[in-house]
């Protein structure tokens, strides 16, 4: 038997939210142009590598540093490599790290805050102990001592931005499940016989969301910029993978002999994208929540 | 360079402005003679001590020692068909010693009598035997470099009277002498470091570590740790002719594009730190003095370790040397920059001679077909480079990672840590490798018997025992002392021969050494250190 | 106010402790191993062990991290086995030239943001309003050591126009006697103004580059405040009093939308120290974050240790003083405090 009450709302709630996306795209133009950006680069991390036309990591070192041509639209690098084919393959590895990062630090900034919001006490000051410790930390260096420390694999670097942000995240939770702790439906679930646990992940944490969802795209910008950082500095992710951030940091050595397709495509790409996540996330703020609308 | 004019234009209006504070016209002409006489090298790094008898002295601290400290005897030059002036390996030239006579078992040295340390004290026999007693005691690298001229007990070095040093031999070694005229060497002023030194620093470690307390060329006037090295010269320097360049600035510049940049637009005259491509380029533009010149006794290769498998069977070793992508190595990483060590002509003969080429090229077919011989397949291993080299080592190691897969060899690139990239090498288990070796004596039994011979030199990368090869390298070693060219030459050509049977690691090419340098600059000279030698540069 | 501040002290002192373990494991936990540094090449396994016991690198962890401590109390920070001088006098020499090139970049920073934010503000969803947006975001949108290279190559090699990226100074300029490490500031007591200029010449290019890197923040934050401020009630009166529109936005919207700002800065001023390190390795910086990151990549554990305590304290005394600066502009805040 099809619940017909439930239909009805829930459609109501989506065209309402639709409508009311719609109305702060047309108010901030800039914003509508970041969602459409937004999507081109989910496309292109998606369908990337079954679209682009040459291997990325195939080698031709007679066409080596070749400036951009009708075959090869951004030009070739030092081996001969496809430029264009190489941004569009990064876009994949670079939204992983973006998207990574953010998850992992809401999971961890997020639960850590809520606990400490919601139990307060102990876990409040240990929280908070932990979160003060890291934001004394330069957090760059810090992000360097890890992935120096565990290695350089993506996953460190995912990691390393993870902790780098925890304080963050922990503090934002934080203040939201302090307000929350008393609210209806918390009292509600804990007479149901809900567990605490329970109730922060399930109750408290996805009512989070949608406030950090603005701090999220932002870290997102930051995830690949702090990628690109350590590429700069040798810790970057390994060749011969294509990721934005260690082609601008190989590229910048060719600008002064006049190669400037290496490292302009790239860095392009990063910019573009990074600039997207911000804007993103001005709009998802205004559409969040209006009092804070910048 | 708007600049530059502007400033030769304000030379002339130097006099009546001399005091007046605000005029641009006083340190512009200061600025503009004193350039004339400086000379600016940039580098990426900087020393980490300015004596290379320190605990951890890098290379660049080897430069330093090299032109403010003098040895008892040094190189005379000749001239390669390029005009370059090369060190003669063979032809010594007098420097603190004024006369040298070698015996059977002893050489012995008359010292100048008029050279002094840059404090005015002269120097004397004692100083030599000290700084001597020093090189073979504190340990490390200057320790190990005397002992491969059978320089190892300060029982060898005797101070006859004040200008007469001998050295005994414990055994007869073709290297003795030469190793006398290395860096490490050097006559340091003994009274003076003796006054500085404690009961836990007996040899003043920590005062040379900062001051230079020589006889040379040049003396140390400021050091600031990754930043800049300033010299001066020594007007009292006995010897040799005095240097034309006054001052040298050598500064740090972490960037290899910034450094291009300085040296096209003017503002740095020397270089030898950037990448191959710039000094390729730079030749064919014509604006700067380029000079290449092949390392001494020096070879970049692929090592294996022939001790574990994969590569503990030669079927195997000789697949992965038909499929190193040898020639798209020398273009697209090396522009030509690089004396190819591949590729032998199928009949040549072995010379008596090293670097010299192996008859591996690339052929994939072979390759595949030796694999096959061997029965193994799946290998999936590391390669790994030293991260502080890698310019030239992550795009070798990229289009050698791409040319095995064809073979079916699956690799992952491992940068590693220059700090702790020896660690690894003496660790000896890595599988597949990138390294370089070169040694300052260019004789070819010294290069195998560092890093051929059984035993545990940490240049034995890897792992090679071998009682045919040791029997090589010990009998061709004992010849050259005796001087019996007969055996040396079999020798010599016998261990080549077998090194490139058994193939532990791959030769690929003999690097170059480069330098940029502005066209009025003149007087570089290549020694085998591969450092610059200051004191025969001059400007304009 | 002094019971806030000692009070404040007091709480920031177990997150230094807490920095001070964590580093220490962090560097311990780095794949160098300095001994076999220190050894040299061709050094034997056994010259490696002597080495390494010498360094008291063979110690168990406890008894390596009390000797550490006990070190830190007497003030000495340890030796740097890259450059071989004790990190005090390194740090000391290297703050100063990083301080002043993060202040002079959130100088230029402010320069053009909090003017981009006032107007932005005053025009709320115009033309104007989106495109400070964009321009304040493209900055940041840029890696910075990205950013950096740019202007050399632009205005160095290309245009001429910026002075070599040497360092602080040019060859030929000895530094001005040492009086609190500012070259701007030492030159002018030292009555050297070619030296003055000299320095600042140098300076341009990095400030700008971190500049550029921090203008999104402080832009954001000064509209965000500044719409917040023009729409209260003080300001109302004042235009309904018939003020001028440049006297309300300048002498009152904007004193009062100063506070958010400043702490924003604050928070901005240690997201630089720690973004100076990409910017000191572009332009041949001697400052602490070039140090630390050499340091690093040699696993030399000393200058990292002491490098990330030395911007731990900075963080902590930086919080300190604009919580003290809050109070003192804003009374509101100090009478709860």
């Amino acid at each position: 038997m099809t619940d017909i009450a439930a239909t009805p709302r829930r459609d109501a709630a989506l065209t309402a939210l639709l409508r009311h996306a719609r109305y702060v795209i047309a108010e901030n133009p800039v914003t509508g142009f970041a969602f459409a950006l937004f999507v081109l680069i989910v496309l292109a991390a998606i369908l990337g590598p079954d679209i682009v036309p040459y291997n990325p990591l195939a080698s031709d070192t007679a066409q080596a540093l070749k400036p951009p041509s009708a075959h090869h639209w951004f030009g070739t690098d030092q081996l001969g490599r496809d430029v264009f084919s190489r941004v569009i393959v990064a876009t994949r590895l670079d939204f992983f790290i973006a998207v990574a990062s953010v998850a992992l630090v809401f999971l961890m900034g997020g639960l850590a805050g809520v606990a400490a919001g919601f139990f307060g006490g102990w876990t409040d000051r240990v929280v908070g102990r932990i979160a003060d410790t890291i934001m004394a930390f330069p957090l760059f260096v810090l992000a360097m001592g890890i992935v120096a420390a565990l290695g350089n694999t993506v996953q460190n670097i995912v990691l390393a931005t993870a902790i780098v942000n925890f304080p963050l995240y922990a503090r934002i939770a934080r203040a939201e499940a302090n307000v929350r702790r008393e609210a209806g439906f918390v009292e509600a679930a804990r007479l149901s016989g809900n567990s605490d646990w329970r109730i922060l992940a399930f109750q408290i944490l996805p009512n989070v969301f949608p406030i950090m969802v603005v701090q999220m795209s932002l870290t997102m910008g930051y995830a690949i910029l702090n990628a690109a950082g350590l590429s700069f500095i040798g810790l970057g992710v390994r060749p011969p993978t294509p990721e934005w951030g260690i082609m601008v940091a190989e590229g910048a050595a060719f600008m002064v002999s006049g190669e400037w397709w290496n490292a302009f495509f790239p860095g392009l790409a990063l910019m573009v994208a990074v600039f997207c996540f911000n804007l993103l996330g001005d709009g998802l703020r205004d559409m969040v929540d209006p009092r804070r609308r910048t | 360079m708007k600049r530059r004019e502007f400033l030769k234009s304000m030379t002339a209006l130097t006099a009546a402005s001399a005091f007046s504070a605000s005029a641009p016209a006083v340190w512009s002409a200061a600025k503009a003679q004193s350039r004339q006489e400086t000379l600016l090298i940039v580098s990426e790094s900087g020393p980490n001590n300015l004596d290379i008898h320190g605990v951890g002295t890098n290379v660049p601290g080897y430069e330093v020692s090299w032109n403010c400290y003098d040895r008892l005897i040094s190189h005379e030059m000749k001239t390669l068909p390029n005009g370059t002036p090369y060190y003669d390996k063979y032809k010594f030239k007098p420097e603190l010693a004024e006369d040298m006579a070698i015996g059977d078992m002893s050489v012995t040295f008359k010292l100048r009598k008029d050279a002094t340390f840059q404090d005015g004290t002269p120097v004397t026999a004692d100083d030599v035997k000290w700084s001597f007693d020093r090189a073979v005691t504190v340990g490390g690298f200057p320790t190990f470099q005397m002992s491969a001229g059978s320089l190892t007990k300060p029982e060898q070095f005797v101070v006859v009277d004040d200008h007469t040093f001998r050295v005994d031999f414990m055994k007869k070694d073709r290297l003795t002498v030469p190793d006398l005229a290395v860096i490490v060497p050097c006559v340091i002023n003994s009274k003076l470091v003796k006054s500085k030194a404690t009961e836990q620093d007996p040899w003043g470690l920590e005062f040379t570590k900062l001051n230079t307390v020589g006889s040379g060329a040049y003396k140390v006037t400021n050091w600031t740790a990754g930043s800049q090295v300033v010299l001066e010269r020594n007007e009292n320097w006995k010897g040799g002719p005095l240097p034309k360049i006054r001052r040298i600035v050598w500064r740090m510049v972490p960037d290899a594009g910034n450094r291009r940049a300085l040296l096209e637009r003017g503002d740095a005259d020397v270089s030898y730190d950037l990448p191959n491509k710039d000094f390729s380029e730079l030749k064919t533009d014509g604006k700067l003095a380029i000079v290449s010149t092949p390392y001494s006794n020096g070879i970049q290769y692929i090592g294996m370790n022939v001790q574990n498998p994969p590569f503990n069977d030669v079927r195997v070793r000789h697949a992965i040397a038909y499929a190193i992508p040898y020639q798209k190595i020398m273009d697209a990483v090396l522009y030509g920059l690089a004396k190819p060590m591949f590729g032998a002509p199928a009949g040549a003969p072995i010379e008596v001679a090293w670097p010299q080429p192996h008859k591996f090229n690339t052929d994939l077919d072979k390759a595949k077909q030796f694999l096959a011989e061997a029965s193994v397949s799946n290998i999936n291993v590391p390669i790994s480079f030293d991260l502080g080299f890698a310019g030239v080592n992550e795009p070798i190691a990229v289009l050698v990672q791409e040319s095995l897969a064809q073979i079916g060899v699956t690799t992952t690139i491992n940068k590693v840590p220059g700090a702790n990239w020896r660690t690894e090498l003496t660790k000896k288990t890595m599988p597949l490798f990138e390294n370089v070796f070169s040694g300052w004596l260019d004789y070819p039994e010294y290069f195998f018997y560092w890093c051929y011979h059984s035993g545990k030199s940490i240049f034995n990368t890897m792992d090679y025992q071998s009682p045919a090869m040791d029997a090589l390298i010990d009998g061709a070693r004992s010849a050259a002392a005796t001087g019996d060219k007969a055996t040396y030459d079999k020798d010599v050509k016998d261990f080549v021969d077998l090194a490139f049977t058994d193939m532990p690691r791959i030769p690929l090419y003999q690097p170059y050494v480069n330098v940029a340098m502005q066209k009025n600059i003149s007087g570089y000279e290549y020694w085998f250190h591969r450092r610059l030698d200051y004191r025969a540069f001059a400007k304009g | 106010m002094l019971t806030m501040i000692l009070k404040r002290a007091a709480m920031a002192i177990p997150s230094l402790i807490g920095v001070v373990i964590v580093t220490f494991l962090l560097t311990r936990a780095l794949p160098g191993d300095p001994a076999a540094y220190f050894a040299g090449p061709a050094a034997t396994p056994q010259a490696i062990q002597e080495v390494r016991v010498k360094l008291g690198l063979d110690k168990p962890l406890i008894e390596q991290f009390g000797r550490y401590v006990v070190d830190l109390g007497h003030g000495n920070l340890g030796n740097s086995l890259t450059t071989g001088q004790p990190v005090l006098t390194e740090l000391r020499t290297r703050l100063p030239a990083s301080a002043e090139l993060t202040l002079l970049g959130l100088l230029v920073s402010i320069v053009i943001a909090v003017p981009l934010g006032i107007l932005a503000a005053t025009r709320p969803n115009s033309l104007i309003d989106h495109a400070c947006r964009v321009v304040a975001t493209l900055g940041v949108s840029l890696p910075v050591f990205f950013t950096g290279l740019i202007l050399v190559y632009v205005f160095y090699y290309l245009l001429g126009w910026a002075p070599a990226p040497l360092g602080r100074l040019d060859v030929f300029f000895d530094p001005p006697p040492q009086v609190t490490g500012f070259y701007l500031i030492d030159s002018l007591i030292a009555r050297q103004p070619e030296l003055f200029m000299a320095s600042l010449k140098q300076l341009i290019l990095p400030a700008l580059t971190l500049g550029i890197f921090s203008l999104a923040p402080i832009a954001r934050m000064t509209r965000a405040s500044m719409l917040a401020v023009l729409s209260s009630d003080f300001v109302r009166t004042a235009r309904a009093s018939g003020l001028s529109s440049f006297t309300v936005i300048v002498t009152y919207a904007f004193r009062n939308a100063m506070l958010p700002v400043i702490t924003t800065l604050g928070m901005v001023f240690s997201f630089l120290l720690g973004a100076n390190v990409l910017v000191e390795k572009v332009f041949a910086w001697p400052g602490i974050g070039s140090y630390a990151v050499e340091a690093l990549l040699a696993s030399d554990f000393a200058p990292v240790q002491g490098f990330v305590l030395t911007m731990a304290v900075m963080y902590v005394a930086l919080n300190l003083m604009i919580d003290v600066l809050y109070g003192l502009i804003d009374p509101r805040v100090r009478l709860e405090a």
